[in-house]
């Protein structure tokens, strides 16, 4: 709370003389007086901790660190008993709890994490919320089947599931050519590619935080908002398929959709992992039941922005410049296959020497 | 008493974290105040970085603009997107990596916590690990601007019903942290975090070191010595209270308690010498409820 004053930015500050231990009127002070050069020694490691000076500490005072902690935490058990000073308790109480933030603080560097993540955690963590996925698959199933009938049995519906400003051209009773101009359209070059790929990136990746944040409410939420937009896409499905354009449309929408759709599909996996964590408990208590789920989840949901990165790279870039079914029907298989086998078949060893 | 419900609500938050080598560990659990006031000191950050940024970016777009000679328009677009491609990453990121860089940081806290003094720790007492973080954070978006929209859209009479039961809805996010006692919000429950003070104290002056403690006062010369029935008036609070009106040192304040003692304990002197009469009222009282306390016996306060 105090703001920092100049002799701390200025480094060491000069030695106090020794105190007169003897000259102590009372034994808890004499307690103090005795130990508290070790206290300021470790309030000084652990400050230099703080400030990410790490390459500054000596090596003794590395060793040191765990000694001083103990000694500390120790001398805070037996004043607790026997001082009646509140501002040394204060002062230990303090100084213990920083100490112990710095001996248990987060360890792993970025890099050290990532070659983790990447290694295999984030593989197993997708695997351990296989259930919930599934459930987040059906939920995308449904949601493209029932936008399909919808439309089919009343084409009003595709405007109520397709916002106006997105459909376009696309819309009821627009002609087979109309149609096929919005897939395979004279495209004006790359300029404007990239800045196409990163609002696209930025915009599903919020969607994605979003289905995963909703699950918090027992998944339904979820549930709904994968429905929901599922429901769009079976809309367009149906568009398309009366133009007798059907492949032609999921061969482009495959370029991207297999990651993005991928993703969306663990993001909403992972919300309904925590919502049925929460629902269903077993022996945990509910606390520790959402702390772990939620923790496996964030992994999850660190890779899924991952591969929103990727799939915003193919749909700016990818999907406009290969112009043809086939060979867009192949990337799209590609990057499935790819994911699967990473998802499902990589690290599986490692995982189980590990256990 | 203001004080001592003051007092009462630290009571209510403290907690022991017991960690994984079994020792008990105090914590405070932080305010809600103080929670909000760092918020509020992160997003004008936040947002003061946006903004600057935006205004950086399009000083540089101006630029391109302003040097039209000797580019041809295909050049011009090609910056200008590279430009805005910047800018679409860079709010991406501040949004979303402030709180993670800083919050993964050996302080835990982002620079508004670290002025509200505090900062967030692993519940079960364990590792705060990258992945608690980084979900704790990723939950704010519902609980703080999804409410918001929501709650404000509601007011308008926006989506009738349906906004009305939304708005509700995300109210419960946005009131989460007052309906359980660790204050935690929905992100600290799935994360299993919580935001806890983090006090940066001095050590103090070793109170019975003082003149007035060890013997005759130097300005008379007099030596206060009181009797076991003197001292038996006053408890654990008060000294507590003492304590915090020498450390303080206010003059005004050292008279007016001075006076209060003499009048309680019935002596009549010490005038124009108040801090080393209660420099020596208090270590002799310390002494007593200390070595009391040695016996197991305590006195919490005058009354008991």
């Amino acid at each position: 709370m105090k703001a920092p004053t100049l002799s701390s930015l200025f480094g060491r500050r000069e030695v106090a003389p020794p105190p007169d231990i003897a000259a102590a009127a009372l034994r808890s002070d004499r307690f103090r007086l005795e130990r508290e050069n070790e206290w300021r020694r470790l309030e000084e490691i652990v400050s230099r901790m703080e400030s990410g000076r790490l390459r500054k500490l000596s090596d003794e005072d590395v060793l040191a660190l765990p000694a001083l902690y103990r000694t500390a935490a120790s001398s805070l058990s037996i004043a607790r008993e026997t001082t009646l000073d509140a501002a040394t308790l204060a002062y230990l109480e303090g100084l213990v709890q920083r100490a112990w933030f710095q001996v248990y603080g987060p360890r792993t560097s970025f890099v050290g994490w990532l070659r983790g993540f990447l290694g295999g955690e984030w593989s197993a963590s997708v695997r351990a919320m296989g259930p919930d996925v599934l459930i987040a698959l059906a939920a995308m199933i449904a949601g493209t089947i029932v936008g399909w009938l919808l439309v089919s049995s009343d084409s009003q519906w595709y405007h109520a599931l397709v916002p106006p400003g997105m459909a376009g051209d696309r819309s009821p009773g627009a002609s087979p050519e109309a149609l096929r101009a919005t897939l395979f359209g004279e495209q004006q070059g790359t300029t404007g590619l990239s800045a196409f790929a990163a609002y696209l990136f930025s915009n599903n990746a919020q969607v994605s935080i979003l289905a995963f944040a909703l699950g918090f409410a027992f998944g339904v939420p979820s549930i709904l908002l994968l429905i929901h937009n599922m429901a769009l896409l079976g809309a367009m499905l149906w568009l398309y398929h009366d133009a007798g354009l059907t492949l032609d449309l999921i061969a482009w929408l495959s370029v991207h959709g297999t990651t993005e759709l991928f993703a969306i599909l663990l993001a909403g996996g992972a919300g309904i992992h925590i919502g049925r964590a929460m629902a269903f408990p077993g022996n945990r208590s509910i606390m520790t039941a959402a702390a772990e789920s939620g923790r496996r989840a964030a992994q999850v949901m660190t890779g899924v922005v991952l591969m929103l990165i990727v799939a915003a790279f193919l749909e700016g870039f990818a999907r406009q410049l290969i112009n043809e079914t086939p060979g867009r029907l192949i990337v799209g298989s590609f990057m499935l296959v790819l994911w699967l086998t990473y998802f499902y078949a990589f690290g599986r060893r490692t995982k189980d020497s590990g256990d | 008493m203001a004080s001592s419900s003051y007092i009462a609500q630290q009571v209510k938050r403290r907690r022991e974290l017991l960690t994984p080598e079994g020792l008990s560990l105090p914590l405070t659990v932080a305010g809600r105040g103080s929670r909000a006031a760092a918020l509020i000191v992160d997003y004008i950050i936040i947002n003061f970085i946006l903004f600057a940024t935006t205004i950086l970016l399009l000083y540089l777009a101006f630029g391109v603009l302003g040097m039209k000679e000797g580019a041809g328009p295909g050049q011009l677009f090609g910056t200008l997107e590279f430009l805005a491609v910047i800018w679409l990453i860079a709010m991406f990121l501040f949004r979303y990596g402030y709180f993670l860089y800083f919050e993964l940081g050996p302080r835990g806290a982002t620079p508004g916590k670290r002025l509200s003094g505090i900062r967030i720790a692993a519940r079960d007492g364990g590792r705060l690990t990258a992945e608690a973080v980084i979900a704790r954070n990723l939950l704010r978006d519902i609980e703080l601007f999804m409410p918001i929209v929501f709650i404000a859209g509601a007011q308008e009479g926006e989506g009738g019903l349906a906004g009305l039961a939304a708005a509700a809805w995300f109210a419960v996010f946005l009131l989460f942290p007052f309906f359980n006692k660790d204050a935690m919000r929905a992100g600290d429950l799935i994360a299993g975090t919580w935001v806890v003070e983090a006090p940066k104290r001095k050590l103090a002056e070793t109170l019975s070191l003082s003149a007035g403690a060890r013997g005759p006062s130097q300005e008379t010369g007099a030596t206060y010595r009181f009797s076991d029935a003197e001292l038996a008036v006053y408890g654990e609070y008060e000294l507590q209270t003492l304590e915090r009106v020498l450390r303080e040192g206010k003059s005004e304040a050292l008279v007016a308690v001075a006076e209060t003692i003499c009048a309680k304990i019935g002596w009549t002197g010490g005038q124009g010498d108040e801090r080393a009469f209660l420099e020596a009222y208090y270590t002799q009282l310390r002494a007593r409820l200390e070595r009391d306390m040695r016996f197991g016996k305590r006195k919490a306060d005058k009354h008991s």
